[in-house]
């Protein structure tokens, strides 16, 4: 594995990441269709759930601990916030919490 | 990789890439699938990034933890929307830089466990999405978007599941949308 092509594989790597968030504003410079501004106003709460299924897409409700610490972990998160909506409580604590209970729990 | 790349899972998917050599068609092919979800930010943020001055950097860094800041913003308003999305994205790169220049130096230094930390990230996203939650008049397309992904998931399992996810996302968006046009104003 030599050096040049590590720094390849990296720009390469950067490159398609970049043209795929240039991509949409690229393709509609001057006016956006009526369709793709109905997609950005109703994509970000999808994306969001997507995303929180993205994270949570490695737990197993059939094997131990059958993701226990992480539905105890999420409710916090929503319990916190809607108390204090403060985000840093919000994800600082039950992180913690759930780091303890994989850690010393289950 | 954090400057150039700035994509977090990307980079450690990178990481295989780069131990085991592959080829550069194998590595775009990769990045590509592993990171067209972005493509769904860039579409959000249209018309949000339209006449600000920094734009080839804010879509630039448009990463899953900036867009969840930027694309609901409700800011008070004093503040300038504009100058929210670029110091939010810069400071945002920033910190990523930073934390993992130092990870990459400290981290055999740490006293305890961080197994588990990782849980910060899930936490910002479960966050954001009941802030919107609370926020939205109309709960549909919060639910088609757990409705998909779960779906998705179940079906194609944790390591294909995110586009179909996006795919019938778009594809349930889009039929319903004579429902959900003019409901979904927040």
């Amino acid at each position: 594995m030599n050096n040049l092509h590590s720094f390849l594989i990296v720009m390469v790597v950067a490159l398609v990441t970049a043209l795929i968030r240039f991509l949409p504003f690229l393709l509609f410079k001057s006016t956006t269709p009526k369709a793709v501004l109905y997609l950005g106003k109703v994509l970000p709460p999808t994306i969001m759930a997507m995303l929180v299924v993205y994270c949570l897409k490695g737990v197993s409700f059939i094997n131990a601990p059958h993701g226990i610490p992480e539905i105890i972990a999420v409710l916090l998160v929503v319990l916190l916030h809607k108390l204090w909506h403060n985000t840093l409580i919000s994800i600082a604590v039950p992180t913690a919490v759930y780091m303890l209970l994989i850690q010393l729990v289950f | 990789m954090s400057l150039t790349i700035y994509a977090g899972s990307m980079q450690y998917a990178a990481i295989n890439l780069l131990t085991s050599g592959a080829s550069l068609i194998a590595t775009a092919l990769m990045t590509l699938f592993i990171n067209i979800r972005h493509i769904f930010y860039a579409v959000t943020m249209l018309n949000e990034y339209k006449d600000v001055k920094a734009k080839p950097y804010l879509i630039f860094s448009l990463t899953d933890e900036t867009f969840s800041l930027v694309c609901s913003p409700n800011l008070p308003s004093e503040i300038d929307k504009k100058k929210y999305f670029f110091l939010v994205s810069l400071f945002n790169q920033i910190y990523w830089v930073v934390g993992s220049a130092l990870g990459s130096i400290l981290g055999n230094i740490v006293p305890f466990d961080t197994t588990g930390i990782d849980f910060a990230m899930t936490a910002l996203f479960v966050v954001i999405f009941t802030e919107q939650w609370e926020k939205a008049k109309n709960h549909t397309p919060a639910i088609i978007g757990v409705v998909c992904s779960v779906v998705s998931l179940l079906i194609f399992g944790a390591d294909d599941f995110l586009i179909p996810a996006m795919i019938s996302i778009t594809l349930v968006l889009f039929a319903s949308r004579k429902w959900l046009e003019g409901k979904s104003d927040e």
